[in-house]
């Protein structure tokens, strides 16, 4: 046992803070009432190798692994959330190409993604009737004698209208269900794929979420990501490393508005004391802050474990899922600690607010996560 | 990072869980509904090392490490509550202290005893008017020449009724307030000392607990633990300590909890199938399973922390805070899982119950760990 951080990660962890203090902070909020994309903020990211912290070196990550990459989450998503979308979806379908795909498309499409040359990569599994079932997905491709084509409709796609790649996921065999499923690389401006609908979210409002429409995209037989049929399996294994970055996300967001709680209420006076002074606000604090320590602690466990090339979906469905709760409660606590002006745009919590609600929904709801954990738990009794 | 146990602190996890299993599982129940003092489990714990886990072995311990330590009261705990706390106090409160503070001689005489299980100690601050405000002592140590003599009544002492030895405070000056209070080091059998009846509570049956009455008894110089007016240190010093065992007893408690409710939702059948795979009974076990690992992360981290030497009081006030809290809820779902089999005494699911409650309570209530973890997030914005 032991909780130091390496070298290594205390300096990813490091760099990750300095930028999002000195470049994402500063204009967050402008950029969630604006609804501005960090575009440049995302190639300076590409540059300091947040695109690909837990890909190799030869294939432009930081080759850091997985908690480097977990402690790099929470501290771009406290200088803002909506960028720390972006970095995740990225960093995730980095991963998954360097993982599943072969040497060629390797070499091809990774280092454009840790290297911002496709300025972010973006994960197309949802569809409008297809969410936490996603087997029932219709979006299908049929061979032709260059590949394949593919149609169908995908939702809530982070950034899809921004992204340079997209894995498509499409069913090659209707009567198979999930065995009958095909990921597929798909170029961002591929001709038949458009933008069909922009969302209107209450919060991540710096980052784009769409429905794409692919009206029978072609894709070459090179682009076929996992052989068909073993499509699914890629999407769960994928999400099961997604969901560490989703629980470091919704750390980094609820420690944001828990240390603006914490400093409002050491400088606000009331009764004659500084508000943290008084048992009911201080329980608050020490209240959150014991959550997000131990919800810290499962995310380093499954990053870790991931790390190690060990099986992580039951811990990293019990960090998201801690973490996204108890995340939605320290901010909601953030507001209170901040009266009034905790409902205004004046302060910081009232977006870190809505920025956290996103995350226990997405990459597998809370409900979802506590299947995934109670399977595994009754596997161990039989 | 390294959430990997070595093979020290595996070796004594497995003695302990299987000491727990073999030996102290089998007479819970009729230690709990007998009120009953297990005199044979304490023995077996001396004879395995676990009454002075972490005491150096030139000093009579078993010379391990605190995480050792808190795998071992986690795995006694799992099977008995009341036998958990009999190894802490005499582990925590008892040895760690006198390993700290006491003189070498004092070590020759108490510690080495205490540690080895020959002894049984116990550990007396609390009075009936002062329990969360501790110094508010009325405890009286008055010098005499060359002896002490104390008076005054000590309340909530668990292992009071069955120890040799106490460590305990008392007012030497009361101009002084907390910086006027000494500990001493007291045979249970000096003269002037006597017991109450034992507490009869509503868990932890096992664990005696009484006052004890301090009627002019009279002590040597050689009995001062620490310095003379430095007992609130030596106090305060030995509860943070404490409260990582407590917090690894509400861990036990907490896994004794769902282990049971699991194995019972896996074989009951309610509508056509086994209750555990309801999705409503699901959704508990998930929420059950996910806070008792990051409870067990927080305490394990404060044990790291005090292996190292590091400052800890903030992590095991977290720690207990927290465990606690998912060790009462735990014990909640799961008579709650077991229906109306959980609230009959029949089953174990109720003990948990009522032996959850006693960890928000004892060696500092959850509000007192929230002002001092509060007081500890205000001095580093400071």
């Amino acid at each position: 046992m032991d909780f130091q951080l390496t070298d290594e990660q205390a300096l990813v962890r490091h760099s990750a803070r300095e930028y999002a203090e000195r470049s994402l902070l500063p204009r967050a909020a402008q950029r969630d009432r604006d609804g501005t994309f960090p575009e440049a903020e995302l190639r300076e990211l590409a540059e300091l190798g947040m695109l690909g912290v837990n890909v190799d070196d030869e294939l432009g990550g930081s080759g850091a692994g997985s908690l480097a990459y977990a402690l790099a989450m929470e501290e771009i998503a406290r200088g803002d959330a909506s960028v720390a979308v972006a970095v995740g979806v990225t960093n995730m379908v980095a991963e998954l190409i360097a993982a599943y795909g072969s040497d060629a498309q390797r070499a091809a499409h990774v280092p454009r993604l840790t290297g911002g040359a496709y300025l972010c990569g973006s994960f197309a599994l949802s569809e409008p009737q297809a969410g936490s079932d996603p087997a029932s997905m219709q979006t299908s491709a049929e061979k032709t004698s260059a590949g394949w084509r593919i149609t169908g409709t995908k939702q809530w796609i982070s950034h899809g209208d921004r992204a340079g790649l997209i894995v498509v996921w499409a069913v090659t065999n209707k009567g198979a269900g999930h065995r009958g499923i095909t990921a597929f690389i798909v170029r961002g401006g591929a001709p038949g794929l458009t933008v069909s609908r922009g969302e209107e979210k209450m919060g991540l409002r710096g980052s784009t979420t769409v429905q794409l429409s692919l009206e029978g995209v072609e894709v070459p037989d090179d682009d076929v990501l996992v052989g068909p049929g073993r499509g699914f399996g890629l999407a769960m294994a994928a999400l099961d490393g997604g969901r560490i970055g989703i629980a470091a996300q919704a750390l980094g967001i609820a420690r944001g508005a828990f240390e603006s709680a914490l400093r409002y209420a050491s400088e606000r006076e009331q009764f004659g004391a500084p508000i943290a002074q008084h048992q009911a606000i201080g329980g608050m604090l020490a209240d959150g802050a014991t959550s997000l320590d131990a919800a810290r602690l499962l995310t380093h466990r499954a990053a870790w474990l991931k790390g190690a090339g060990r099986p992580f979906s039951r811990e990293a469905a019990m960090a998201k899922l801690l973490a996204t709760e108890r995340a939605l409660r320290v901010c909601d606590d953030a507001i209170q600690i901040h009266g009034g002006y905790g409902y205004t745009r004046d302060f910081p919590v009232e977006r870190a607010y809505r920025d956290a609600r996103a995350a226990p929904i997405y990459e597998g709801t809370s409900q979802i996560q506590r299947l995934v954990i109670a399977r595994h738990l009754l596997k161990a009794v039989g | 990072m390294n959430f990997d146990l070595t093979e020290e602190q595996r070796l004594l996890q497995k003695t302990a869980r299987d000491f727990a299993e073999k030996e102290v599982l089998p007479r819970a129940h009729e230690i709990d509904r007998d009120h009953r003092h297990p005199a044979e489990l304490v023995s077996r714990m001396a004879e395995l090392g676990l009454l002075g886990v972490a005491v150096p072995e030139e000093e009579g311990g078993a010379g391990m490490d605190h995480v050792s330590y808190i795998l071992a009261m986690e795995e006694v705990s799992r099977a008995c509550a009341s036998t958990g706390v009999i190894m802490s106090v005499n582990n925590s409160l008892v040895c760690d202290p006198i390993s700290r503070f006491g003189t070498e001689a004092q070590k020759r005489q108490f510690l080495a005893p205490l540690a080895a299980g020959q002894k049984l100690g116990c550990f007396a601050l609390s009075e009936p008017g002062a329990g969360s405000d501790a110094a508010a002592q009325t405890t009286t140590a008055t010098r005499r020449g060359e002896e002490w003599v104390l008076s005054g009544t000590k309340n909530w002492i668990t292992n009071g009724p069955v120890a040799d030895v106490s460590v305990l405070f008392a007012m030497n000056d009361r101009d002084k307030g907390h910086r006027g209070i000494t500990a001493f080091i007291v045979p249970m059998d000096t003269p002037g000392v006597s017991c109450s009846a034992p507490d009869d509570k509503l868990g932890i049956r096992g664990s005696k607990s009484c006052q004890i009455f301090l009627d002019d008894v009279r002590l040597g110089a050689d009995a001062v633990l620490g310095e003379v007016g430095g007992g609130f240190k030596v106090a305060m010093s030995t509860l943070d300590g404490g409260r990582i065992g407590i917090a690894a007893q509400a861990v036990g408690i907490a896994r004794a909890a769902l282990e049971d409710a699991l194995h019972y939702a896996a074989e009951r059948t309610t509508f056509g199938k086994r209750i555990a795979e309801h999705q409503a009974i699901q959704q508990k076990l998930a929420d059950m399973a996910t806070e008792i690992d990051a409870a067990r992360l927080l305490t394990l981290r404060a044990a790291h922390q005090k292996d190292r030497g590091e400052r800890y009081g903030k992590a095991a006030a977290m720690a207990k805070l927290y465990a606690a809290d998912v060790a009462n809820r735990a014990a909640r779902e799961g008579i709650q899982i077991f229906g109306g089999n959980g609230y009959v005494t029949e089953f174990p699911a109720e003990r948990h119950f009522r032996d959850a409650k006693i960890t928000e309570i004892y060696e500092g209530t959850s509000e007192i760990q929230r002002l001092v973890i509060t007081n500890h997030l205000l001095a580093e914005i400071a």
